[in-house]
């Protein structure tokens, strides 16, 4: 027998439930007293850099109904395509941006909200700028891992069609699938987890 | 101290692979919610970008005084909640076997009787006055954690006619990049409930449900207070940046 590589398995995903909130979002469900405000609701405030826009969606499922009980997490550069982040080596990202929300959807409406600023263009490792994007993570009851995929922005045209992620998708139809429609200041994209509209979700 | 305090260089390489043999598959049909919330088309794969490398950090600033303590969080003043008393406690490592520090973890829970602090569970069991159900802490400079709550009970849920969660907590757990995020939960040794559950059954390798299990961990008991549980936690590792930087020529 050689001699053993000495890794250690990654701890196996579970679905988030539909009692999610409690953990990550408290005061959205009315646990009061724990947490005085729920993490992740705040992204920008009045001295950030970069334009003000609104992102929304839905993530519907196979049936055509949207989730009522999800909630989505989003990280982003900020607008000069730093990130906030120990790991970012370039420079010194935006100190009045947080880079990363969390909102839930609607119990009713099944809509989630980010209130945050266009990100800037990051490199990707070969030195090509991506197009402008959010990396999103979504999880609910009935998702066993969390899914991830990428919003991009519908008035980026030239730099969504030179985005090397994009460029990966060999349907080339699906690429829709993760663009926001820009409306005012705010995008929307809907997120299908099945049928012939299904969101492309990424293994990163 | 976070990882932002340290002397260490922060990390910065790409993750290994996420190994999805180990994970439970989309469609879990047992699991009757993944059958319309499953994705059907394959994942799309690609190098890991600097999207991905990179995550969100919490400072201590994001804690307060008993956000490891779920006995006495939600409880009112000189109360606490019901339930057997227990200590949960463990180390973050990454793939590579190394400590994973200054990263949140979230974690909720239904009360001793079963019951979710949460509209949505209308389970006859009685709420807990004392009891919310959540908290939250940061791993310490060698990756520990360790928090103090009351052991959840086992609850029925809508899947089979009969269906039975056995006892949990969950656990949500950034990294340092964005492609660690993880959710998870623990289960307690010895439940029989446990291979019961289809959750758990969606797991395709008996190793993998060992790996959610924690023992029973008497060396962190406290005597006339509260029994010990031990749960450590794997998040995926990183290359080693060495070689790419004089590749990339940063």
């Amino acid at each position: 027998m050689p001699q053993p590589l000495d890794l250690l398995k990654e701890t196996p995903s579970q679905t988030a439930g539909p009692y999610v909130h409690i953990g990550l979002m408290p005061n959205f469900v009315g646990v009061h007293g724990a947490h005085a405000e729920d993490l992740g609701g705040r992204m920008i405030n009045d001295k950030t850099k970069g334009e003000r826009i609104t992102i929304e969606g839905r993530v519907i499922d196979g049936g055509g109904e949207p989730l009522r009980d999800c909630v989505v997490e989003i990280w982003q550069a900020d607008a000069a395509g730093l990130y906030p982040s120990p790991s970012e080596s370039r420079g010194t990202a935006d100190p009045n941006f947080t880079g990363w929300g969390r909102a839930a959807a609607d119990p009713q409406s099944g809509e989630f909200r980010f209130e945050t600023i266009k990100p800037g263009r990051v490199p990707f490792p070969d030195g090509r700028m991506q197009a402008p994007h959010l990396s999103l993570w979504i999880i609910a009851r009935g998702i066993n891992v969390g899914l991830n995929t990428r919003l991009y922005f519908g008035d980026e045209a030239e730099a969504n069609a030179a985005d090397p992620i994009l460029a990966r998708i060999e349907q080339r139809s699906r690429v829709q699938t993760l663009i926001a429609r820009r409306s005012g200041n705010r995008f929307a994209l809907d997120i299908h987890l099945q049928g012939p509209d299904e969101t492309v979700f990424f293994d990163i | 101290m976070t990882a932002a305090d340290s002397n260490q260089a922060p990390e910065t390489g790409p993750f290994f692979p996420r190994d999805r043999n180990w994970h439970p598959a989309a469609l879990t049909p047992r699991y009757k919610t993944t059958v319309l919330r499953s994705p059907q088309r394959a994942l799309i794969s690609f190098s890991n970008t600097l999207s991905e490398m990179t995550g969100p950090v919490f400072g201590q600033n994001v804690l307060h005084e008993l956000d490891n303590d779920l006995i006495l969080n939600f409880a009112r003043p000189g109360e606490s909640a019901q339930g057997p008393r227990i200590i949960v406690h463990g180390r973050v490592l990454d793939e590579r076997g190394r400590p994973v520090p200054g990263i949140l973890i979230e974690f909720w829970q239904a009360n001793a009787a079963g019951r979710y602090r949460h509209k949505k569970d209308g389970y006859l069991a009685p709420l807990d006055p004392n009891f919310g159900g959540c908290g939250r802490t940061i791993s310490d400079a060698e990756g520990a954690y360790s928090f103090r709550t009351i052991k959840p009970g086992a609850y029925p849920w809508p899947n089979g006619v009969n269906d039975w969660r056995p006892a949990h907590i969950h656990f949500s757990i950034f990294g340092s990049g964005f492609a660690q995020r993880l959710i998870t939960q623990m289960y307690f040794e010895g439940d029989p409930l446990i291979k019961l559950d289809p959750m758990i059954g969606g797991l395709p390798d008996p190793s993998a449900v060992e790996q959610l299990i924690a023992p029973l961990d008497m060396a962190r008991t406290v005597p006339m207070d509260a029994t010990a549980y031990k749960f450590d936690i794997v998040l995926r590792g990183r290359r080693s940046t060495l070689f790419e930087n004089r590749l990339e020529g940063n």
